[in-house]
């Protein structure tokens, strides 16, 4: 009989659903056994919304992970599987036997996620064999504009948000002369409600390194930093026990496999700032500076980190790169469109049912996304948008849900396919609050440099708030386009350029919401609080007093059995009396 | 300034003449002294050989660096995009109700608590979160609030 092997997904999100218990519980569990079980850890599969997860497999039956498994469960799932019992509960997938989530990993392509939730990304031998390092070995034998050309013929583009070819900006830093060149990991994942980044750092380290090691050699550059934000310890713990593994193989450090090739990579941890993602301000940031953008040109790929030609890509591109050496740039493009080849990484949250990661082939629909892979709405409200981008992005309507995923067709929307947040919305979220949310946020991450973004964000905060609390004036919406036009002219760098987005989508796809605000003072979606009126409807109210009771104001009157009444001019708008009420008889509008 | 500087002299020491160091540096001395205070932030510029205003440049423009003393625990709760559809106003008003903190204040009187607001803790599936010194709080309820907190009370001790 071969090992039992029982693996948990420790991933941040396994974490904070209770993974750390369970694990514990196997520890427990597999001493009282006699016979020898493997307990392994591993990262984040991606469905995130089944955590806690655990995956037991090794013999004939084949391999079952089970979702949302809680401490009690393990010692009966352990017993049921090692004796054989079929196990139908809880199974989401399977590789001999139906299970709910088969089809969601079938209708994805997984390159960046290929060892993903699969290896334990703290050991270097579990890369190893899954053809970990293969790839720089055949870089390290190859011409170096030979790997440059692979990766431009593979069409890769900037996973970073903007798209730019990769293996130009290759061949720019590659054409630059100096005898000092750095290269730059930017794991700055710093867009709210994206998190793919943090998964690959996270679930497979090595990719990203192996991945830099090859870019550098190509590109000449003896010397690299990743610079991955704070708030993702776990990221950098994986990403310290990598380095230095790859140090002792000697896939990093002096004399590289022997080829007389020197490369060193540092990590270097950001201090929250999210204009640091943008590449001059995260190469200040480097240098001990306040991290504000630098005008270009120079371009870093002549005069970055200290002065010296720079290539920086994000994660998810040099996480690629191992991958389109091995298999060639055709294997690569047999995916995704002719402009945007390949996959990507997006993040799925929201009002989605499989909130978590995927990956998916360039070409795909937002609906096909939504709809097939996330599984459709988890709420029973109807679809309203889908947030692309981040704060530089946009909100997509579902009249454009057959928008097909690659960056100039995204464009085309006013949205930006972005680093691969997807935030999914529903009828019950209001989109002049979505909007204001996001200026919120750039207004308080501009760095300041530029005027228009530091105090253009800043006014247009001020009247969409003012919008959101019934102050609105018909000529606000002609004020923040106008503001929008000149924010995006006057700023230097693509925090200022695309701060507007959120604000110029939604004016466009949901006018009339922003209307409903400034002329009829009233939220649709029921989120603005200002604008919220709560009634109770005669027919309805049996007079129980449960809300009165509730009310922290004191503002419904009404004796028992009797119809009650709210106080419009003391009511504060709680909504206590409405999610008490047990007879729906308190309206919301 | 009358105070031990041994513990201060040995971070600022081993990053000496090491380039684009000030970051790292001021988050060791953070991580000692749990707040950054101007008199520490001028000391770091004496000894380096720099201006204070370089010191308080960087210290100011990263939101991870505090000026203030901070609580004995520290509350983070996630403002995403995920967070903000969910809910997470009404759990960022429960948290200060149930804190007991004023309009503007961070840190409560009895200092067991900071709360911050934070871009994205990265555990959009979840939302919405809190995350508690290094654990993690997910799916919350502003009714859910009260508990959690009760976990972390302070029981007049030391830490």
């Amino acid at each position: 009989m071969s090992q039992v092997c029982v693996k948990v997904g420790v991933g941040s999100c396994g974490l904070a659903a209770g993974a750390g218990d369970v694990y514990l519980k196997l520890e427990e569990y597999i001493k009282t056994q006699n016979i020898a079980i493997k307990l392994e850890k591993t990262a984040c599969i991606g469905m995130c919304f089944e955590e806690p997860i655990i995956e037991i497999s090794g013999l004939e039956r084949g391999a079952i992970t089970l979702g949302k498994i809680s401490v009690d469960q393990v010692p009966a799932y352990m017993d049921a599987y090692i004796s054989g019992q079929h196990i139908d509960q809880g199974v989401i997938l399977a590789s001999n036997q139906d299970a709910i989530h088969n089809e969601l990993l079938a209708n994805q392509v997984r390159i960046v996620l290929r060892n993903c939730g699969i290896i334990n990304p703290e050991s270097l031998a579990d890369y190893e064999a899954r053809e970990g390092y293969v790839a720089l070995r055949q870089a390290l034998s190859m011409d170096r504009l030979g790997i440059i050309n692979t990766i431009k013929n593979s069409g890769l583009r900037g996973r970073g948000g903007a798209g730019f070819s990769t293996g130009l900006k290759w061949t720019f830093a590659y054409n630059a002369k100096n005898d000092k060149k750095y290269v730059v990991c930017n794991a700055d994942e710093g867009d709210p409600g994206a998190f793919m980044d943090r998964s690959v750092l996270e679930g497979d380290p090595h990719s990203i390194i192996e991945g830099m090691v090859i870019g550098a050699y190509a590109m000449g550059a003896d010397e690299g930093y990743i610079y991955c934000r704070a708030e993702y310890p776990l990221a950098i713990k994986h990403l310290k026990i990598a380095i230095a593994a790859a140090e002792q193989k000697n896939y990093l450090g002096k004399n590289i496999l022997g080829t007389g090739y020197d490369f060193e990579l540092h990590i270097k941890e950001g201090a929250g700032a999210f204009v640091c993602g943008e590449e001059t301000a995260l190469m200040a940031s480097i240098e001990g500076k306040r991290g504000m953008p630098t005008i270009r040109p120079p371009f870093p790929a002549e005069s970055g980190l200290w002065g010296k030609p720079t290539n920086i890509n994000n994660v998810e591109t040099w996480a690629n790169i191992p991958w389109i050496i091995i298999n060639g740039a055709d294997a690569y493009k047999q995916y995704g469109t002719e402009k945007s080849s390949g996959t990507k990484v997006f993040a799925l949250a929201g009002k989605i049912k499989n909130s978590g990661l995927i990956e998916v082939p360039m070409g795909i629909t937002i609906r096909d996304v939504i709809y097939k892979v996330g599984g459709g709405m988890k709420t029973e409200l109807p679809f309203k948008a889908v947030q692309l981008g981040g704060p530089s992005g946009g909100c997509i309507p579902a009249s454009l849900l057959d928008t097909i995923v690659d960056y100039d067709s995204i464009n085309k929307t006013g949205a930006i396919m972005g680093s691969g947040g997807m935030v999914v919305m529903d009828e019950g979220t209001c989109m002049v609050d979505v909007a204001r949310f996001f200026l919120n946020f750039t207004q308080n991450e501009s760095c300041g440099k530029c005027t228009f973004c530091r105090i253009g964000t800043r006014r247009m905060l001020e009247i969409l708030t003012r919008i959101t609390e019934g102050k609105g004036k018909e000529e606000d919406i002609e004020k923040l386009e106008e503001l929008s036009v000149n924010i995006i002219k006057g700023s230097l760098c693509g925090l200022g350029q695309t701060a507007p987005n959120p604000v110029l989508t939604t004016l466009r796809y949901f006018r009339d919401e922003y209307m409903a605000h400034i002329v009829e003072k009233r939220c649709p979606a029921g989120v603005c609080t200002a604008l919220l009126r709560y009634e109770i409807v005669s027919d309805k109210c049996i007079g129980c007093t449960a809300c009165a009771r509730k009310c922290p104001v004191n503002c419904i009157s009404g004796s028992v059995k009797q119809v009650h009444s709210i106080d419009q001019d003391k009511c504060i708008k709680c909504g206590a009396c409405y999610s008490t009420c047990k007879f729906a008889a308190i309206t919301k509008g | 300034m009358k105070q031990d500087c041994s513990k201060l002299d040995t971070v600022i020491e081993s990053y000496r003449g090491r380039k684009g160091a000030m970051i790292p540096l001021l988050q060791d001395v953070q991580a000692l002294e749990g707040y950054l205070s101007r008199n520490t932030m001028q000391y770091v510029a004496d000894q380096l050989r720099i201006p204070a205003a370089e010191v308080f440049g960087v210290a100011t423009f990263y939101s991870m660096f505090r000026l203030k003393p901070q609580g004995r625990h520290v509350i983070r709760i996630c403002k995403g995009t995920a967070c903000h559809v969910s809910g997470a106003n009404g759990i960022l008003d429960a948290l200060k109700d149930n804190l007991n903190l004023p309009e503007g204040e961070e840190t409560t009187e009895d200092m067991n608590f900071t709360l911050l607001e934070v871009a994205c803790l990265g555990c959009c599936s979840l939302a919405p979160v809190i995350m508690i010194d290094d654990q993690t709080f997910g799916k919350l309820t502003p009714e859910s609030i009260p508990a959690i907190l009760e976990k972390f009370a302070y029981d007049g001790g030391d830490q």
